[in-house]
């Protein structure tokens, strides 16, 4: 519903533009998709099965849970490079806790883990004064470390059925964490469209000194939206620990660039106030098809590195040249 | 006058998506003549000026220095030739020095490795003096007030051998000691054979320094003539093409109880004992240079600086807050100086801009009821007369007057009964900045408390009802309406409160 109001009025701007240069911009994210589909689909015609885009979602949900919450510290202006590190951290902890105290109690003090942490880059961020790059990526670093200290270094087995259904399972032959995801793309759309949160995200990362003079407590709507990233590395690490039957503490190493890219990829601006959950939602599904293209016919998977790489370029490309205009 | 013209743009047109920017614009420089180039925003002089700087290519006519048709692709091009565009937003490399900016690219070397230092700073002071100017070459640009920052960019210009020296609002962010330094460079310039070609919206100071005024309409010239045969209202009639009766119309508004009442609000170092009330349907103008104070105080009031000392009251009772959204609730709205850095969401829609202040009212339970906004913010911009193709439009490509709108619309939105504007029309067109007067006007007789600060006299003086005037960061003088004259502001913002005759 709200990918469809969103194209319904970008559409509505698009007839008022005539430079094809301003379409390409703005949708720069959705024909570059289309195409890779068509070119995919005559590579491959496994591609476009449905079995193999099931396995796509499933493929990008872990990641793209962690870009969801990406989104919201990018739209701020702000980034977060210890994501990856804290769902290390959560999976570990998971691993852990999971034979001693059962499936809810251990999904409940993982996504807690997360959430605090999560709110340590919030207070360095806002009352700390460090800027987020240097706060996370000290986070990136203790928090690894915290998963390293937790294990003594080995992964640990995940052995409860019943959790493992999480990352395994289907409902309606959907892959479940690839329904974790969707659901959680589309709550966080609906936060960022149609509360006062989500305005206020945006208010911040287009101007935080007008965002202040206009009411708006910057620092405690900024705490919140890196509580709600680490929440996002909460979800993601217990899907991973039960979609790979094993924490490791080397778990969601390079995430972070992945999440970033994602948002990139789907049009959000570094510097803040520009982007959204549908953008952040192609970006990972056009970097999860990528991928799942150039496996379908077997491409080496050092090229495979390369062209992601080639990929976001490309994408931010089109973007400045719509820009320009 | 010279017969030679320096420089000559002729049949200059230049169409963006949608607007004809210029069209067939002609416009003669001759050396060391000031050429003032006026018209409301909008009316193509920005554009005029970077199609000259390379920054835009134009899509017809031709541009002749010293008679040799020249072409010019990109900036350097045009620094090549001897023209230099000062820009409102000035390009310097704050953490470099004075000498550094000035000379930059072009250090003196007496090896290819090394920098010759000490001949860049000898270098650098005699651009200075040239301007007349005594500067510390060596401090850090960064550390310079906005003039200085000026003064070093015009050097730049100048150490770049400039035959034509663009300036584009130069008087916007100074105070008023400032100005008359300017005013001094830009002769100096002048005796130097250099022409400069000024934008300004100040109309008094084109009398005071231009020779000839072009003026642009819609991205035409009205016409092009010798200052000496203007004066101010045959000006506004060529930027506006229509005569402006009643800048500042009289109100006919009940004064109602006091909104706003400040005793002893000091901050160190900023302002001390400051104490002034404002009734509703009153207007207190705070006059006095930039610096003095002023800003500080409007910060303080919105919540958005502390206070040492002092007290606030609202409706009688006594105010604490200190942060803007304490000051939101207790229904104050600040109109910041600076609109684009303190005041709006510029990649945002205009929806966005004029409702943030005000989503708690469109919220039920936990969402936005998304119409309700749009239609409160629909009225909002047809009463304010917001012009905008529509309101998902990003804010960014709106007129300095329209933008100036949003921001207040915002605070109308949230009922805001206390409201601060700090210069409100700085860098507006004269038909915006009537229209502005109109509204400030009409808030007042709705009911408004307002606090008005400006740095020009004959809009604090029309506008009103009593005046403050600072000096440096002290109570230097408070006229009522009937008091107030030119010269009583002035003597108080320059000299104090116990140097001047009362």
């Amino acid at each position: 519903m709200i990918n469809n109001r969103i194209t319904l009025s970008k559409i509505a701007e698009f007839r008022k533009s005539t430079d094809f240069r301003v379409i390409l911009g703005k949708f720069g994210i959705l024909f570059g998709y289309i195409i890779l589909v068509v070119i995919a689909s005559i590579l491959s015609p496994r591609f476009l099965t449905p079995t193999n885009m099931l396995n796509v979602i499933r493929q990008i949900s872990i990641f793209g849970i962690l870009s969801i919450g990406q989104t919201f510290v990018i739209l701020t202006g702000g980034i977060d490079l210890s994501v990856g590190s804290i769902l290390a951290f959560v999976v570990v902890l998971t691993g852990g806790l999971l034979p001693d105290y059962g499936i809810l109690p251990t999904i409940l003090v993982a996504l807690l883990a997360g959430t605090g942490l999560g709110i340590v880059n919030g207070l360095g961020v806002t009352k700390g004064n460090v800027p987020p790059f240097v706060m996370t990526l000290g986070m990136l670093g203790i928090a690894r470390g915290l998963a390293f200290i937790y294990t003594g270094g080995m992964p640990i087995p995940v052995l409860n059925k019943n959790f493992l259904f999480i990352g395994n399972g289907h409902v309606f032959s959907i892959p479940l964490p690839g329904i974790i995801f969707v659901s959680l793309v589309v709550i966080a759309a609906l936060v960022l469209r149609y509360t006062p949160f989500g305005r206020r995200v945006y208010a911040i990362g287009s101007n935080a000194e007008a965002a202040r003079l206009s009411g708006i407590r910057v620092d405690l709507n900024k705490i919140v939206v890196y509580a709600t990233c680490g929440l996002m590395s909460g979800v993601a690490g217990i899907v991973y620990a039960s979609q790979l039957a094993v924490a490791p503490p080397i778990a969601g190493e390079g995430y972070e660039l992945d999440s970033i890219a994602a948002v990139v990829v789907g049009g959000a601006d570094l510097f803040g106030g520009e982007g959204g959950m549908f953008g952040t939602f192609l970006g990972a599904t056009i970097i999860g098809s990528l991928s799942n293209i150039l496996n379908l016919t077997g491409v080496n998977p050092f090229i495979q590195k390369l062209a992601k790489g080639a990929l976001i370029i490309a994408a931010v490309t089109i973007k400045a040249r719509g820009r320009k205009q | 006058m010279i017969n030679e013209p320096l420089l000559e743009m002729k049949g200059i047109s230049k169409r963006f998506p949608g607007v004809q920017a210029l069209e067939d614009v002609d416009l003669t420089i001759y050396p060391g003549e000031v050429h003032a180039l006026l018209g409301e925003n909008g009316a193509g002089k920005s554009t005029l000026m970077k199609i000259l700087g390379g920054a835009y290519q134009a899509d017809s006519g031709e541009i002749y220095l010293d008679g040799k048709k020249i072409i010019i692709h990109r900036p350097s091009d045009g620094i090549k030739a001897g023209l230099n565009v000062v820009y409102q937003e000035l390009v310097l490399a704050p953490h470099l020095s004075v000498a550094e900016n000035i000379l930059l690219g072009q250090y003196p070397q007496r090896n290819p490795l090394l920098v010759d230092w000490k001949n860049t700073h000898k270098l650098a002071r005699g651009i200075l003096r040239q301007l007349g100017v005594e500067l510390d070459t060596r401090r850090t640009v960064r550390n310079l007030s906005v003039a200085q920052q000026q003064i070093v960019e015009i050097a730049r210009a100048l150490q770049r051998k400039s035959k034509i020296l663009v300036l584009d609002e130069p008087s916007a962010v100074l105070g008023k000691r400032d100005i008359e330094l300017l005013y001094q460079i830009v002769q100096r310039l002048k005796e130097q054979g250099i022409a400069v070609i000024y934008i300004s919206h100040r109309l008094e100071e084109i009398f005071l320094i231009a020779d000839r005024v072009t003026v642009l309409k819609d991205g035409k010239v009205v016409g092009t003539k010798p200052a000496k045969e203007l004066d101010e209202n045959a000006l506004v009639r060529m930027m506006i093409g229509r005569e402006l009766t009643n800048v500042y119309p009289k109100r006919n508004g009940d004064i109602g109880k006091e909104a706003i009442r400040v005793e002893g609000l000091t901050r160190e170092g900023r302002y001390e004992e400051i104490s002034f009330s404002v009734r509703e349907g009153e207007i207190l103008g705070i006059a006095g240079l930039v610096g003095s104070g002023r800003t500080d105080i409007a910060m303080t009031i919105a919540g958005a600086e502390k206070r040492d000392r002092g007290e606030i009251y609202i409706f009688g009772n006594q105010a604490y807050f200190r942060t803007p959204s304490d000051a939101l609730r207790y229904g104050i709205g600040l109109l910041p100086e600076d609109r684009n850095l303190q005041g709006l969401f510029l990649k945002r829609p205009l929806l966005e801009n004029v409702s943030i202040a005000s989503l708690s009212q469109f919220q039920r339970s936990l969402v936005l009821n998304l119409r309700e906004e749009r239609n409160k913010v629909k009225s909002l911009v047809n009463d304010i007369g917001i012009r905008a193709t529509s309101i998902n439009q990003i804010v960014e490509n709106l007129s300095g007057g329209n933008k100036q709108k949003v921001v207040l619309a915002r605070w109308l939105g949230a009922n805001s009964k206390i409201l601060i504007f700090d210069e409100p029309t700085r860098g507006v067109d004269v038909g915006a900045k009537v229209e502005i007067y109109r509204l400030i006007n009409q808030l007042a007789v709705d009911g408004a408390a307002i606090i008005f600060i400006s740095s020009e006299m004959p809009e604090i003086i029309g506008m009103s009802d009593n005046i403050l005037v600072m000096w440096r960061g002290k109570m230097a003088g408070f006229y009522s309406k009937g008091e107030a004259t030119s010269e009583k502001i002035l003597q108080s913002a320059l000299l104090g409160a116990n140097n001047h005759d009362k």
